[in-house]
């Protein structure tokens, strides 16, 4: 590694600290500018303003709210974030740690899925520009950009579950095997793996399918019209060009030469279209019964329970930091320009 | 030398035309003429003349809206207009390649020098030894005054000279005949200029490459080339020897972008000659000689009728009707003599 690499990945690394500084203190501004007592709401009308105190304090809202935001900042930091107000008062780490790896084993794949089928659909319309087969994978794109992505799950549920019942309509594991399966990570492929419970396996694989094509699809056209437009430029630069002139084969240059650098700014798309892709999750989670980070926020805020939300939301603002470094950490690797 | 007599490509009635919405562009027209072995050949004229365009078709890297509409591009006797798509592949790099003018974008950013050169002769060759490959490579890079460590760095860790030799390198590193290098200089400070120019002759001493110099710059041609040809609106206008067309020049094009060189002589008081108008848009091309709306010497003649590229003396070609009889001619034809 070269010393203005290893440079470029210190200050990156460093420049993530504030950047999550700043999403948790947004966090916490959105929580007290919403609109409602989170006490009031929680306990109902009824109680007696000796009982709403007793709660206030022990969520220290009746602290100045300097204090209160250090407090948060520091629980943050330490991802301490206190027990549910509903739903038995569980610890939310545990609550979380449940939900997070289900919604991380449906949006991975959904990536992987949408990166590349996007990726290599975009490069090929291009190469291929103002053929039929151009059109098609525009008009594809334009298609599957604006349907819904409940409507989505709801069509590929009935194809797949209900005409032809070849997938589980909805949850993570056939309800059988779950009695007797193991949960270690929460991650149940991995777990099924650790565990060698290979129909666990299946069933979780099988249950993964649907969710992760519908969320990936949504995602896809985007891709593909991004990696279209930037292929279409690259093949027109000078070194495209110049591959040409030395007699490079054609898919080489398009596949190996214009790709590559196509990736630079697809890169930047991946990092915030995970943001999106959570909250595409969101609505994934809640058509297939998915009980991950985004049916559990759902849930909570019906629910008014004011720890939890906050505690989910953070953990999205810290997820987003997070992807953002890798990829802009990635993003280095692929291009030798980018070193500061 | 016998050598450089011999000639490696004949370029025979070249047309190309570029189909555009206000109608045919023809940037190319009915153009022959011959590049020897291992001789530096300049190809001069203003903007627009259509030198790239003739630099491309002879890679045959003519693609649509422009067509090659006519003619014939002899590479060692054989028509490469003719050629499939497999043979112009290997065509393309062994035994011809092409310098651009943006040195800072013709390299492939994300790609090492090294990798370039090395991807150069495995495409191009089979069954190739990486370790020899590799000696070869690392071998010619520092004959072309790059250091061997530089290898390993990324196009934009280059100067720009340097990015310029690296193309030179993936030319020569399959031993191509032809080098096409198309305002290659154009976008370097003079002082590196200077010495790729020099390097370009000594390259062509070594590798005996043919090397086709495109520019607009007339000045460079003087100090690189042994021959010049020099083209205006599409047509060939006059070819020669550079003795020929700096010492003799016939056509009134040449004349005047001789004319307007700057002299760097202090007591040259003669202000700077500017050529009046500009080329003409080749959707319309004047009628009769191209050039006759500009021509200082025209007569009624060249607004009517095209002359022909005639060798007036030995090896000195010109398209003009100075130099040509013609029935309703007013004046007499000029002598030639060197
Ligand atoms: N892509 C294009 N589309 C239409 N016309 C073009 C295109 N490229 C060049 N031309 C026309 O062809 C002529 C020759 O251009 P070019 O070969 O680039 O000239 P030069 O290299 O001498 O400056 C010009 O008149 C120009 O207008
Ligand atoms: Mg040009």
């Amino acid at each position: 590694m070269s010393a203005s690499l290893r440079n470029f990945l210190i200050t990156r690394i460093l420049l993530t600290i504030p950047m999550v500084l700043i999403l948790i203190t947004m966090v916490f501004i959105i929580m007290r500018v919403l609109p409602g007592d989170p006490i009031r709401s929680q306990l109902g009308p009824k109680i007696s303003e000796a009982q709403a105190n007793e709660l206030r304090e022990r969520l220290g809202l009746n602290r100045p709210l300097y204090q209160q935001y250090f407090d948060f900042l520091w629980k943050m930091i330490r991802l301490d974030f206190g027990t549910a107000l509903t739903q038995g008062e569980r610890p939310i780490k545990d609550e979380l740690g449940e939900r997070l790896p289900a919604t991380l084993e449906l949006t991975i794949p959904s990536m992987l899925f949408t990166a590349t089928f996007g990726i290599l659909l975009g490069a090929f319309a291009a190469k291929n520009r103002k053929k039929p087969i151009d059109f098609a994978i525009r008009l594809f794109s334009i298609v599957i950009y604006s349907i819904p992505i409940f409507f989505m799950g709801l069509i590929f549920q009935i194809i797949f579950s209900v005409r032809l019942p070849i997938l589980p309509l909805a949850g993570r594991m056939n309800t059988l095997l779950l009695t007797s399966f193991k949960p270690i990570t929460n991650f149940y492929v991995i777990d099924s793996i650790l565990t060698g419970n290979w129909p666990a396996l299946g069933s979780a694989l099988a249950h993964l399918v649907m969710p992760s094509v519908t969320l990936g699809l949504a995602l896809t056209g985007v891709y593909i019209r991004l990696t279209r437009i930037n292929m279409i430029e690259m093949l027109q630069s000078d070194f495209i060009t110049a591959g040409r002139a030395r007699g490079l084969p054609e898919p080489r240059l398009v596949y190996r030469h214009a790709l590559r650098n196509t990736f630079i700014p697809i890169m930047t798309l991946i990092g915030l279209e995970f943001a999106i892709l959570l909250a595409g999750a969101v609505l994934t989670e809640t058509t297939f019964s998915w009980p991950g980070m985004g049916r559990y926020l759902v849930e909570r805020i019906q629910l008014r329970d004011y720890t939890a939300v906050q505690a989910t939301i953070g953990v999205f603002a810290l997820f987003v930091g997070l992807i953002t470094l890798v990829m802009d950490v990635l993003y280095a690797f692929i291009d030798p320009r980018i070193r500061y | 030398m016998n050598d450089r007599d011999e000639i490696l490509v004949r370029i025979r009635d070249l047309s190309v035309t570029y189909h555009t919405r206000l109608g045919p562009v023809s940037a190319v027209d009915h153009v022959s003429f011959d590049i020897r072995r291992g001789e530096i050949l300049g190809l001069v004229g203003e903007s627009g003349c259509g030198k790239s365009t003739l630099g491309k078709a002879l890679l045959r890297m003519i693609a649509p809206p422009a067509e090659i509409t006519g003619g014939q591009i002899l590479f060692e006797g054989e028509d490469i207009l003719t050629f499939d798509e497999r043979r112009l592949r290997d065509f393309r790099g062994r035994k011809a390649s092409m310098i651009f003018q943006d040195p800072m974008t013709s390299l492939n950013p994300v790609q090492r020098v090294e990798d370039h050169l090395v991807e150069a002769v495995e495409v191009h060759e089979q069954k190739v030894d990486r370790a020899n490959v590799l000696e070869r490579v690392a071998t010619l890079i520092e004959r072309l005054g790059i250091q061997k460590r530089r290898i390993h760095d990324y196009p934009h860790q280059l100067s720009g000279g340097m990015r310029q030799r690296v193309m030179i390198g993936l030319g020569l590193v399959l031993n191509a005949n032809l080098i096409i290098a198309d305002e290659a200089t154009t976008s370097l400070d003079v002082i590196v200029e200077a010495k790729l120019v020099d390097q370009l002759r000594e390259i062509r001493d070594q590798y005996g490459v043919s090397i086709l110099v495109i520019t607009h710059n007339i000045a460079l041609v003087a100090e690189i080339a042994d021959r010049v040809a020099v083209m205006y609106a599409g047509h060939l206008v006059e070819m020669g020897s550079v003795y020929q067309i700096f010492d003799h020049p016939l056509h009134p094009y040449t004349r005047g972008l001789l004319r307007s060189v700057p002299s760097i002589k202090l007591d040259d008081q003669e202000e700077l000659y500017k050529m009046a108008g500009e080329p003409p848009n080749l959707t319309h091309p004047p009628s009769g000689c191209r050039f006759h709306p500009r021509c200082p010497d025209r007569m009624g003649l060249c607004s009517q009728s095209q002359p022909q590229l005639r060798e007036v003396a030995p090896g000195h070609w010109v398209q003009c009707w100075l130099y040509q009889d013609h029935p309703e001619k007013e004046s007499p034809t000029l002598e030639v003599t060197e």
